[in-house]
């Protein structure tokens, strides 16, 4: 023992500080730069917001405004519109995406009661596809579907002589938020079953086998088994969609939006950039993605804190 | 088993819908291939619907000839290659770090990285940082912001915790220094999460749209969704180009003649065909990935 204690190499595992700490550290560092420069950095921008700033004048000799960019929302009537504008549409659209969250969780319930395992497997790869293709090639899309010069929609319509003169359906306001919804379910539901089904491949066949015995039919069983075993996942997308309420992107929108549609078609993201990269108004659309950032952050401890407590797990 | 008539009755429904909604998903790409190799004229006409007629393939040809459309595709292409290679390398190699708890401030810098999914400044702070960092009109503002990616790391590092540390011990004992270990010891064993969050990258990098509508004025940068976006906003101009590039006396025959329409529909074939290509192979990677992420969460 003595031996033991006199031998330097021999030191208890737990005290001895692994050597490299600071050589891990400066080897993480160049893309911990890289982090800051990309998110933390921008954050500093938020200063813009108290300025009237104009992109190409230094800030330093634009004038401080205070919070002035601030109580315009409120107190300037027709920005007050503007945003109440783009508020509505902002929430219309994402609360149709949580009014329609359940769908991918229906398509994969009702996908795996198809008995036909290749036709199964067809079904899963084709109907993903669209989710990998980008927004401007779904506006293609829609352009060769639905354009007014020989859209196949068109096309088919008036040759079953349902209308008599092509519809413009891409430059019309008529039901934008409905088939803004559309477009997302054409290119999203298959992929947003995918989640829910190695949820259902998860399940105990027992339980199914239990419940046959038990004199259980097919709907009965899909109600009481593969429902509620799924309902977990879904509660944790549906906190998710929530703590995203703000993030409705703008690809789709920009892609989609024309001077017919603007009215209903322009969400927050999109109104930040018209307003600002386009209309060069940079201050008041810093004030504009600032609270949004503000807000999402929020939404997302409240999402978080509802499943905490439901579930007692977090979702971040 | 007999069926009773609700059950057929589902099945009928069932299979209906499936079969419908699955028509729908893919019928747009199978009408934008028939329109591309049909007669030029008819297509234009709105004529082709559910066969081509008169088929021909000079539209796949005649598009090389658009001024940019080459440069376009290089610069996609380059930027898919470069951007998944860096990106992949950088999950894997901090992902691989975060996982050796005696890095100095270890717990503190992995939220600092992974907290920036959740926080974002917004557009106009963003756009002016990249003014600031001299990354507008420069092709290094395709690849450098995506490098570091928190939802990247975070699936790396899982994984690697899954993997029996004793692997990485042994060659600790034999001397191996970090880089050594990650390169021969980690690297090998994680292809699999690799493979996956390369195949989201590249498909990412690919459909980017975002940043050069942002960032690009020099057309010589310009991605081809995004060329292909011009092209659907700009039919006037489109038409002009046509008459410019293609309408040479050489080319009067109305079957094969290049039209705004024509134009717009190759080059989205010519977008969409990587994908609907590689997609059936790899469909595995992306369930995988997805699995990996929910199991996160």
């Amino acid at each position: 023992m003595r031996l033991a204690v006199n031998n330097n190499t021999i030191v208890s595992p737990v005290k001895r500080k692994k050597p490299g700490r600071y050589k891990l550290f400066f080897m993480a560092l160049p893309f911990l730069i890289l982090t800051f420069l990309f998110s933390y950095y921008p954050l500093y921008g938020w200063r813009y917001a108290f300025y009237d700033f104009k992109p190409g004048i230094p800030l330093s000799e634009t004038a401080f405004v205070g919070w002035q960019w601030f109580q315009s929302i409120i107190s300037n009537p027709i920005q007050a519109a503007e945003v109440m504008r783009v508020m509505r549409n902002t929430i219309a659209m994402s609360g149709i995406g949580v009014l329609t969250s359940w769908l991918p969780l229906m398509f994969a319930i009702f996908l795996v009661e198809i008995k036909s395992n290749k036709f199964k497997k067809l079904v899963q790869i084709l109907t993903t596809i669209p989710n990998f293709i980008s927004w401007v090639l779904v506006f293609s899309v829609a352009f060769a579907l639905f354009s007014v010069n020989g859209g196949f929609v068109n096309q088919m319509l008036m040759n079953i002589g349902i209308i008599k003169t092509p519809i413009n359906f891409l430059a019309s306001d008529s039901h934008t938020w409905l088939s803004m919804t559309a477009w997302g379910l054409w290119k999203g539901l298959g992929w947003g079953s995918i989640m829910y089904l190695a949820a259902i491949a998860g399940i105990d066949q027992e339980l199914y086998e239990a419940a046959k015995v038990d004199g259980a039919g097919r709907f009965r069983m899909m109600w009481s088994i593969t429902v509620p075993s799924v309902l977990p996942t879904y509660f944790v997308l549906l906190m998710l969609t929530i703590a995203g309420f703000l993030n409705s992107g703008m690809d789709q929108y920009f892609i989609f939006q024309n001077q017919i549609n603007k009215e209903h078609i322009e969400v927050l993201d999109l109104y930040v950039y018209n307003i600002g990269i386009t209309g060069g108004n940079f201050s008041f659309a810093t004030v504009i993605s600032m609270l949004k950032s503000i807000v999402s952050v929020f939404l997302l401890f409240i999402a978080n804190t509802i499943s905490k407590v439901l579930r007692g797990e977090s979702i971040v | 088993m007999k069926l009773s008539l609700v059950d057929k009755l589902f099945n009928i429904f069932n299979y209906s819908f499936f079969a419908i909604f699955t028509v729908v998903c893919i019928f747009p790409f199978y009408y934008l291939f028939i329109n591309t190799i049909s007669n030029n004229d008819l297509s234009n006409r709105g004529l082709i619907t559910f066969l081509p007629h008169g088929i021909h393939f000079s539209n796949y040809f005649e598009i090389v000839k658009l001024p940019g459309l080459g440069n376009a595709a290089m610069v996609s292409l380059g930027r898919t290659l470069i951007g998944t290679l860096l990106t992949v390398l950088a999950s894997a190699f901090l992902g691989f770090l975060f996982t050796k708890d005696n890095m100095w401030g270890r717990k503190f810098w992995y939220r600092f990285v992974v907290i920036t999914m959740y926080i974002q400044a917004g557009i106009i702070p963003w756009y002016v940082t990249m003014m600031n960092l001299h990354l507008i009109n420069n092709f290094a503002a395709y690849i450098i912001p995506g490098i570091v990616a928190p939802f990247n790391i975070i699936l790396v590092k899982t994984f690697v915790e899954s993997i029996p540390a004793s692997l990485q011990e042994s060659a600790e004992i034999d001397g191996a220094g970090y880089f050594t270990i990650f390169w021969k010891v980690i690297l090998p064993l994680i292809k699999p999460i690799m493979a996956t969050i390369a195949i989201f990258s590249a498909v990412g990098q690919w459909n980017q749209f975002q940043d050069t509508l942002f960032l690009v004025t020099d057309s010589k940068l310009f991605t081809l969704q995004f060329v292909l976006y011009k092209y659907l906003n700009e039919s006037t101009s489109l038409a002009a180009l046509v008459k410019g590039s293609m309408g040479g006396a050489a080319n009067l025959n109305l079957a094969n003649m290049q039209t705004p329409t024509s134009i717009r529909m190759t080059v989205s074939m010519v977008v969409v065909l990587p994908i609907l290509f590689v997609y059936p192979y790899f469909q595995k990677f992306f369930v995988k990935g997805v699995m990996i992420g929910a199991v996160k969460g």
